[in-house]
């Protein structure tokens, strides 16, 4: 028998049990449906993040903290050491009450007598009290301390410049209407004022000029500042401080040559970590928030993966039904001379033709609700995250997906082919 | 003397074992010419199927052996053996065996299409198959849908397509009423007389055995020589 003809077969007896056919098509659909969703959540989650972040700037950046010394809640407090620095807030964003062990000027030149950091900056955390423009009134102002490390979003205007003798702000577009401004564009060369309350609580203006408007991020809310407004904000903060007050930070940033390898950047964290400070680079910070996506897309391919499976034995129990009921039209073909080879084709290519329709359409179906779902949250729940398409389906994860399922189908056809492959002919011909 | 087209020497053939030991057959021989009709007759149970079923490669004796045109058939490997059967040889069955929901032409060419033979040329031979059998009509329709007489002419169609040597014939005429069983025993003798087709009718019908060149008794698993053609003609208290 040609191989076309035993394709041509195969399909044409998986239609001539319909009802059992489609029940096992259902069970395989619902597997690859599932499958094909979680995917491309996965695809749609993960290429936002990328749009998010695509444009780091900051390649050559580790970000430098005190490491936790290991005095877990389990061993009881450590002992006093009138050294170490306090603990410090990490600040917006960070989990509400968690601390961790602030950075000194001590700290600051050992890290950057590291070899391999060509310099470090203290990450100053300056907390203005509100932003207003013309008369609009008094907003509070968040301050997203990472945004000079990445490239924002542009709704309109332009990048910070760290190098500019301007102090630049970065307004994401949730301020523009309370603010006064009827459109990103008409933001743009405003200046705007801020108020910040100095070491003894008398508040102060600071001014500022409006360079861009960005779109709202996951990666930290709030404004953008350039690094002279920060200065010049974090001294005003300082002002009437007590000359011997220490000076303490959360985190710090060390700069690495840019060409650096990996191996180096690994020596480089090794170094740090044996003088006791974490250091990630803004790619290990990225790594940690997909891990996190990847497993939960992990989790949902399992049960999917588990529905999968199920369809299997239905794909076993449809064809084991099937060879018995055809018994005596296997034997007529064997005493016909087909070989088992061929009988074993025959009923595998039923099995993977089974596969490959309930998958074709439970992929099919998925692309169809999962753009259309993704297309109303865009306009409803994700509203304010604009370009978050949550579900996104790349052709390639599919083919695969479709793949995968025709391979199951494969394995779980293989039981019944044999059973099929192994007839007597005359057994058959004599089986009522 | 030719070569003989068939030729068992001493076969047997039993299943089973220890008590449940059953000996289909224990040791019989035939020889088998090209163009000749032949009967195996016997009652049911007494071995002339098993014989039907060696003699055309289904099984493997026991004992003996079987020569296929003067080789062993167990020197022939699988790949010849079904060759042999899906070329050389034609089944047509009682219970006919036709894939009810497929039509006719899809049953009657179903030979073809293990043989690998291309579709178009599988239609035509198909339908020239058909139409000796007058059965041209009927090639779309389902083989469901055919009355007995039709069934077992499409199994004769299909044991024809391949142009065989040796027609094997379980009881054909077995599931038909009279007229229609001896039509189609008129169809099989003609393919016997005017193609050469070697005829192995298997049947325990008396008269059909009696228009076959040579009948072969078969009574508990061995040769019954005792009966002659001129015992059949006045058969003593026999069974019909």
């Amino acid at each position: 028998m040609k191989f076309v003809d035993i394709i041509r077969t195969a399909i044409a007896n998986s239609f001539r049990s319909k009802l059992r056919t489609g029940l096992t098509v259902i069970a395989i659909f619902i597997g690859a449906f599932t499958l094909t969703i979680t995917s491309g959540i996965g695809t749609g989650v993960t290429s936002y993040i990328n749009s998010q972040v695509s444009a780091i700037g900051a390649a050559d950046v580790l970000t430098v903290t005190k490491a936790d010394d290991g005095a877990t809640a389990g061993d009881g407090p450590a002992p006093y050491d009138p050294e170490k620095a306090t603990a410090i807030s990490l600040g917006n964003g960070s989990r509400p009450g968690s601390t961790i062990q602030a950075l000194t000027d001590d700290d600051l030149d050992t890290i950057e007598a590291t070899s391999g950091i060509l310099g470090v900056d203290p990450s100053v955390q300056v907390t203005p009290d509100y932003i207003v423009y013309d008369v609009s009134g008094k907003f509070e102002l968040t301050v997203n301390a990472a945004a000079t490390l990445t490239t924002a979003d542009l709704a309109s205007g332009e990048q910070l410049d760290n190098e500019s003798a301007t102090d630049q702000i970065l307004l994401p577009t949730t301020y523009l209407d309370p603010l006064g401004f009827s459109t990103p564009e008409s933001a743009i060369g405003q200046t705007v004022t801020i108020g910040i309350a100095d070491f003894a609580g008398t508040q102060q203006q600071v001014p500022a000029t409006i360079v861009g408007v960005q779109n709202e991020t996951i990666l930290g809310a709030g404004a953008g500042l350039n690094q002279p407004l920060t200065d010049r904000l974090r001294a005003v903060e300082l002002s009437g401080t007590p000359a011997e007050a220490p000076q303490s930070y959360a985190t710090a940033t060390a700069r690495f040559d840019l060409d650096a390898s990996d191996e180096e950047i690994t020596a480089i964290k090794a170094d740090l970590a044996d003088q006791g400070y974490a250091s990630q680079t803004v790619a290990d910070q990225i790594g940690s928030f997909e891990t996190v996506i990847n497993v939960i897309i992990g989790v949902l391919n399992a049960f999917a993966v588990i529905a999968l499976i199920a369809a299997g034995f239905g794909i076993i129990n449809t064809l084991l039904m099937s060879v018995q009921e055809r018994t005596r039209e296997i034997g007529l073909m064997k005493a016909m001379g087909m070989n088992g080879g061929r009988v074993y084709a025959l009923f595998s290519t039923e099995a993977v033709f089974i596969g490959f329709l309930g998958s074709a359409l439970g992929a099919l179906v998925a692309v169809a609700v999962g753009s259309v779902v993704s297309n109303i949250l865009a306009t409803t729940v994700f509203e304010n995250l604009p370009g978050l398409q949550v579900v996104q389906f790349a052709p390639s994860s599919i083919a695969v997906i479709i793949g995968i399922v025709m391979l199951i189908a494969f394995l779980a056809g293989t039981l019944p082919a044999r059973a099929a492959a192994r007839q007597n002919p005359i057994d058959a011909l004599r089986y009522e | 003397m030719t070569v003989p087209v068939l030729s068992a020497q001493n076969i047997g053939k039993s299943y089973g074992s220890g008590a449940n030991r059953f000996d289909a057959l224990k040791g019989v021989s035939v020889d088998i010419r090209a163009g000749e009709s032949v009967a195996i007759v016997g009652k049911s149970g007494s071995g002339k199927s098993t014989l039907m079923h060696l003699l055309a490669l289904l099984d493997d004796p026991d004992s003996g052996a079987l020569l296929v045109e003067g080789t062993d058939a167990k020197k022939l490997k699988g790949k010849e053996v079904n060759r042999l059967r899906n070329q050389d040889f034609g089944f047509v069955f009682q219970q006919f065996f036709l894939t009810a929901n497929a039509s006719v032409l899809e049953n009657v060419v179903l030979p073809l299409k293990i043989a690998g033979v291309d579709p178009k040329e599988r239609k035509a031979r198909g339908m020239e198959a058909l139409e000796q059998l007058e059965l041209a009509d009927k090639a779309k329709s389902k083989a469901m849908n055919l009355s007995g007489g039709q069934k077992q002419r499409a199994v004769i169609a299909r044991a024809l397509v391949n142009n065989p040597k040796v027609i094997f014939a379980d009881e054909p005429t077995g599931n038909l009423d009279t007229a229609t069983g001896a039509v189609v025993e008129d169809i099989l003798f003609s393919l016997n007389k005017d193609k050469g087709i070697t005829l192995i009718i298997v049947t325990h019908d008396i008269d059909l055995a009696a228009r076959c060149d040579r009948q072969i008794f078969i009574r508990d698993g061995l040769e019954d020589v005792t009966r002659s053609p001129e015992a059949i003609a006045k058969p003593a208290g026999a069974h019909s």
